[in-house]
């Protein structure tokens, strides 16, 4: 499995985290979510001007702008 | 009897959790703010079969327990403190790992609590099956599944919060292992807390040590404060483990933490807790419906209409009841006017007290209208997916995709209002940007604003009116995001408030949640805004009265009075004055005593406006307001404007002697400007720019003050924008002038 980083993922394209590399706050938000390593996730869509992208996560869709996207690596499948 | 019981109710944003507090309390409900915090407190009461009162306290909605947002924080110290007999943790059963991250939290604080398990039949036809009972005996706390949109399940979960709470149960800490570096350390700060008794009258002991692994600034703040000597040797094993972390696995125990949390509920879901019967990627309604209102091209253009839709249901809808009103409030005056006798009650009931209450009551279908505007759009879902388009737009400006609606209403398309503006940013999550944009909404052009631009525009602008009013409409947009801007590199300076947002799945509102959402917002404003409002209103008529004119101003005209009634023959006099006389029918010569009559009363108007401390004020600040161009008359007008821009014309009106204008119908004052030699197109803009940016009107100084929760905002925007708009104002001015164009 290519390991990535979320920003780069296409639309429809699904992946497992492999790891959130960020503390404070942002990090706290982020697994928060639900986003933390071993979780499956897909890229549902992204916004008009192509930031933020929306992800299935669980059972739920989250949005996350690509700059907070770049600390989240993925193993897409 | 014993004390009645009471309840906290918890859980995530869109959980349901405030369906389910309007369901089991229905109208027994009133609305606070937790001390210190703009964050709503909601209480009310719910009778059991038994006869049992149950209070029940609404917490705020959360994902988590950290100190990172004051919902949190709000959430935890009402726990700790005031240590509710049990804990309602709402649970949407559709979306089960990621809520049970909080029910976790609550489990390792140890609270006594019930798990609602919401949402079941949207799970159902997700495909998702429950093992309730299952999942009871892995948590080890009672589960009841229910349905708080059709109040299915309630009176069951709330039998089991009675049986709970009759138990009187201690609090029971849940141990979670954190992995064998992080439980290691834990030990060690646990004993050492249990030793020195740290802080554990409140707080578990391992709660404690945990809060610190996680770097939690508000623990850490008040462990420094209880027991230095303690906190310093906690901080040291934190540093430790941290360091070894980092040089270990690259990362931080805060993610340890939260991902031993996930670990031990993918566990428990695992054990014949959860099966779905179809793919986790599959397809749902609300996805589907995603894919049209979030289209790259069709998204925009229908959030567009949705926006329109919004604006045109507040303003049009609402303007049949604010005319009902403004029937009611006209009535009230004139009953007022008939009664009572000339004089400074009768003058102050009528421009103050009535105007003032009428000024504030005005507001209230707008609000109303607004709220339910918003409700529909934030209970369906739709509101979080305009943020998620407008985002990138509104963040180059340090703001936020919420911020959008904010704007729209306070007048982004031209006509709206910056009360329902102001509070319509309670939508905004994030606490610098929702300053940020609550401190600029009042500069687009809202429906006060008009006549006084339209009266200027029509008189100096004539041949491109339509032109400058949307050029205007453009500076008010580009102003307020540039200076949201500014606040965001200045004062609100600060990372920006992270996005990560949940898309809640499109739901149908239901009508008693919206009426209940709208009716609490607006009798807030009616409650709070309304005293202070009056209380400004009459100070503002105090100003514009007092001191009247001395006795021999008034003898002197009196005199031109009779002068004048003298020169004329008796009948003409006896016609003129004759009860109920209508001016088009008079004979010419009565006509014209009649109109004389009136010039010498607004004579004395104008002089008794430039005698008061307004008309002082006005002529004080003229040595600085020439920079700009404005004349004494223009500053009193523009005092009076604080108390609603439209106000500007009426003054204006008197301040030219024209008596009371009606700010629909200004053709006469524009003539008497355009006539005048101070004004000149350069001016007018000047003037234009000045009442589009200067302090907000008082009711919006007021809910600015409300909904930033203190005072210093509101004087803040007052005096920022006041400074602001003049600067802008004299640069127009100057250079006008200097290019010439004056005329």
């Amino acid at each position: 499995m290519p390991r990535m980083m979320l920003r780069q993922m296409k639309r429809g394209q699904s992946g497992v985290i492999a790891a959130v590399k960020v503390g404070g706050e942002l990090g706290r938000r982020i697994r928060d979510m639900g986003l933390v390593p071993g979780t499956q996730i897909t890229v549902q869509g992204r916004a008009p001007l192509y930031d933020p992208v929306a992800l299935r996560v669980l059972d739920s869709t989250l949005t996350l702008r690509n700059n907070e996207a770049d600390h989240i690596e993925v193993d897409v499948s | 009897m014993t004390p009645p019981i009471t309840v906290a109710l918890a859980g995530n944003p869109n959980a349901g959790k405030t369906t389910l507090f309007n369901a089991l309390t229905g109208a027994r409900q009133h609305v606070g703010n937790y001390p210190g915090v703009t964050v709503e407190k909601k209480e009310g009461f719910y009778v059991a079969p038994g006869g049992e009162q149950i209070n029940i306290v609404d917490l705020p909605g959360t994902y988590s327990l950290t100190a990172y947002s004051v919902e949190e924080v709000v959430a935890r110290d009402y726990l700790v403190q005031e240590r509710p007999d049990v804990v309602v943790n709402i649970v949407d059963a559709s979306n089960l790992e990621r809520n049970l991250y909080l029910t976790t939290q609550f489990l390792e604080l140890g609270v006594p609590m019930v798990v609602a398990l919401n949402m079941m039949d949207v799970a159902s036809d997700r495909g998702i099956a429950i093992h309730a009972e299952r999942l009871a005996e892995l948590l080890g706390v009672p589960v009841v599944p229910i349905v708080a949109r059709s109040s299915k399940g309630t009176a069951e979960l709330m039998a089991a919060v009675l049986a709970l709470a009759n138990q009187a149960p201690e609090w029971n800490p849940l141990h979670i292992s954190y992995g064998e570096d992080l439980d290691r350390v834990l030990l060690s700060m646990e004993r050492h807390i249990a030793a020195q008794a740290f802080l554990t009258h409140r707080y578990p002991a391992r709660w404690l040590a945990v809060k610190y692994l996680e770097n939690d600034s508000q623990i850490r703040e008040r462990g420094a404060q209880e027991n230095a000597a303690a906190s310093a040797a906690l901080d040291h094993w934190v540093q430790e483990a941290s360091d070894h972390l980092q040089r270990t696995l690259e990362t931080y125990p805060e993610a340890i933490i939260a991902d031993h949390r996930y670990g031990y509920i993918k566990s428990i879901l695992r054990q014949e807790v959860l099966s779905r019967k179809y793919d986790a990627d599959r397809l749902y309604t609300s996805d589907r419906i995603d894919k049209v209102l979030t289209n790259r091209f069709l998204g925009p253009l229908i959030m567009l209409v949705v926006l329109l839709g919004l604006y045109k249901f507040t303003f049009s809808y609402s303007a049949l009841p604010v005319a009902w009103l403004g029937g009611l409030f006209g009535l009230l005056r004139e009953g007022i006017g008939a009664l009572l006798p000339e004089g400074y009650l009768k003058s102050m009931l009528i421009a103050g007290v009535i105007d003032g209450v009428g000024g504030v009551l005005g507001f209230v279908p707008l609000i109303m209208f607004m709220f339910f505007g918003i409700a529909i759009l934030e209970d369906s879902g739709y509101l979080a997916r305009v943020a998620f388009m407008m985002d990138r737009v509104f963040r180059m400006f340090g703001l936020h995709g919420s911020s959008v609606m904010a704007y729209i209403v306070s007048g982004g398309i031209a006509g709206g209002c910056a009360v329902p503006g102001v509070m319509a940013t309670r939508t905004l999550r994030s606490e610098r940007e929702r300053l940020a944009t609550l401190l600029t909404v009042s500069f687009m052009n809202c429906g006060a604003k008009l006549p006084v631009l339209v009266l200027l525009t029509g008189a100096f602008f004539a041949n491109n009116q339509a032109q400058v009013m949307f050029l205007l409409t453009l500076l008010a947009w580009a102003v307020a995001l540039l200076v949201a801007k500014l606040y965001r590199v200045t004062i609100l300076r600060g990372e920006s408030t992270p996005f990560v947002m949940e898309l809640p799945p499109y739901r149908l509102p239901t009508l008693r949640g919206l009426l209940i959402h709208t009716w609490e917002r607006t009798w807030q404003y009616i409650k709070k805004a309304g005293t202070v409002i009056l209380a400004i209103s009459i100070l503002l008529w105090a100003m514009m009265t007092f001191p009247g004119l001395p006795e021999v101003a008034h003898e002197r005209i009196d005199a031109q009075r009779q002068e004048l009634v003298a020169s004329y023959p008796d009948e003409v006099v006896q016609e003129a004055t004759e009860e109920g006389a209508d001016i088009t029918e008079l004979s010419a010569p009565a006509a014209d005593l009649l109109n004389r009559l009136d010039v010498l009363d607004r004579q004395e108007a104008e002089r008794a406006l430039e005698y008061s401390v307004a008309g002082r004020i006005g002529k004080a600040l003229e040595g600085v307001s020439r920079f700009a161009g404005f004349d004494w008359r223009t500053n009193i007008a523009l005092v009076g404007g604080f108390t609603a821009k439209e106000v500007v014309v009426s003054t204006l009106g008197t301040a030219y002697s024209l008596g009371k204008v009606n700010p629909e119908e200004s053709v006469s004052l524009a003539q008497t400007l355009m006539g005048d030699p101070n004004w000149n197109p350069v001016m007018a803009f000047a003037l234009i720019v000045f009442v589009m940016f200067y302090a907000p009107c008082s009711v919006t100084v007021v809910c600015i003050a409300r909904e930033a929760g203190s005072w210093k905002w509101g004087l803040f925007a007052m005096g920022f924008n006041t400074i602001f708009a003049f600067g802008l104002a004299t640069l127009v001015y100057q250079l006008g002038m200097a290019l010439g164009l004056g005329g």
